[in-house]
């Protein structure tokens, strides 16, 4: 099992949910079955292509799937995936 | 040099061998430029004052809110109503009145933002949009200037430095803005008081560290602070090869537009939409209609329209089945953003008769109901 963690402005999303235990053997599997359990999530990771959102970023442990093999990153027992969207408060 | 009343001052400084007289007097030749004296900027500039950094300069063009009192501590309740550049200045002047305190009472924009920044070593950002965030990071790039960021939402925080001496940038880390309306601002979302005090001394710490130019700064790595599991957490950040602070050309842009933010010089068709004082009249002469606010409960519990009935916007889509799409209805949440959503929710699946009330629960406060509490 990897662990998906939610980030707070993502959770509205995902029932509130700020981890997820999921089973998967890639990233790309571990999303879509995170996007399949929760599909409100879906519009706010993919854009209309499909494709990963340009405001989103990915981790597994501390380290950037784009700098990995991307979807097909494999995930160990207990590695943690991250999502990290941008964020922008911080004056208001 | 230091002056004596400099070396009393700066004393527990100057005792450690890491700052000692050498770094006293880097801090005290360093300028660094503050953006937004908000959440982040405010304690960022109070300890950079104490700290005895030489020249600080503040940008914002706001003015103290009330409710900025819950976290902005540079500014005081007797300050409501005063321009923060001025409030902030204030309170550093009476912290350390030997800073030099530059204001630049304007808001940053493609047109300025080099002038400005040119004249600073480090700029730190404590913005709350993504235009100036990305404009600020573009500025650093072209000006070759260290970006001290952090950003902040709820009970989470993200710092890092951005655009060092051959580090990434903000669009290393994200290439593009999210479209306006899919990620919640601090108005809509809140922030836990605290959090910016956290998040904007880490923003301060790395200032100084860049300065002194000691320790390990935080380049090439993303802190993440999760204050309700009192956690930090670690990420690696990359330069991007195929970023524009990479391949070469970054130019400043129309942040607004990239930002999908559209100035509408037109007010959008009103027949969607309905003001507060008409919904008024509709209650008063029992018009056959169906109030509903979209926004949260916590929010709800704050104050709420007495004939309304709460459907948070992300439930909206699983309640529909319960509604009758030949009723008339009225929508609406805090400012009337989220309301217009749900309208398009409703209309998408075939109802006809939907209407946003203009201004929210605010509008509402304002125009009709002043014992409703604004928030």
């Amino acid at each position: 099992m990897a662990k998906i963690l939610i980030p707070t402005p993502l959770r509205q999303y995902a029932e509130k949910n700020n981890s997820v235990d999921i089973a998967a053997s890639t990233v790309g599997e571990a999303l879509a079955s995170l996007t399949t359990q929760f599909p409100d999530l879906r519009k706010n990771l993919y854009n209309d292509e499909g494709k990963l959102r340009s405001f989103v970023n990915v981790y597994v442990n501390d380290e950037d799937i784009r700098y990995l093999q991307k979807d097909a990153t494999a995930i160990a027992d207990g590695d943690t995936i991250s999502i990290v969207p941008s964020i922008a408060g911080g004056r208001c | 040099m230091l002056t004596q009343e400099e070396v009393s001052r700066y004393s527990r400084h100057l005792i450690m061998p890491e700052v000692g007289v050498e770094g006293q007097e880097k801090l005290k030749a360093a300028k660094v430029l503050l953006i937004g004296t908000g959440g982040l900027g405010a304690p960022v500039a109070m300890y950079l004052a104490a700290a005895g950094v030489g020249t600080i300069g503040l940008v914002d063009f706001d003015v103290v809110d009330v409710s900025n009192l819950q976290r902005q501590v540079i500014h005081g309740t007797k300050d409501i109503g005063k321009k923060k550049i001025d409030s902030a200045e204030e309170t550093m002047r009476d912290i350390n009145p030997l800073v030099k305190i530059v204001k630049h009472d304007v808001a940053l924009t493609s047109e300025n933002a080099l002038a400005i920044m040119g004249d600073y070593d480090i700029i730190a950002d404590g913005t709350d949009n993504f235009p100036t965030r990305f404009l600020i990071n573009d500025a650093c790039v072209i000006l070759n200037k260290p970006n001290v960021y952090a950003s902040i939402f709820r009970f989470e925080g993200q710092a890092t430095i951005f655009a060092a001496e051959g580090g990434p940038c903000y669009r290393c880390l994200y290439p593009e803005p999210p479209p306006p309306g899919l990620v919640p601002s601090c108005a809509e979302g809140g922030v836990l008081g605290i959090l910016p005090g956290v998040v904007g001394l880490i923003q301060a710490t790395e200032v100084v560290k860049l300065i002194l130019g000691a320790g390990e700064p935080l380049i090439g790595r993303l802190m993440l602070y999760d204050a309700l599991a009192m956690r930090f957490r670690e990420l690696k950040l990359r330069k991007n090869p195929e970023c524009v602070c990479a391949t070469g050309g970054m130019k400043l842009i129309d942040y607004d537009h990239f930002c999908g933010i559209v100035k509408q010089p037109e007010p959008p068709p009103l027949v969607n939409e309905i003001g507060p004082k008409e919904v008024k009249a509709m209650i008063d002469e029992r018009k056959d209609f169906i109030l509903i606010d979209v926004r949260e409960p916590h929010e709800f519990q704050i104050g709420r329209i007495p004939t309304s009935n709460l459907i948070p916007l992300g439930e909206l889509p699983k309640r529909i089945s319960d509604l009758d799409p030949n009723a008339h209805y009225v929508l609406h949440c805090k400012m009337g953003g989220r309301s217009a959503k749900g309208c398009d929710v409703l209309r998408a699946a075939g109802f006809k008769r939907v209407l946003n009330m203009t201004g929210g629960i605010t509008a509402w406060s304002e125009q009709v109901d002043p014992t409703v509490p604004k928030y």
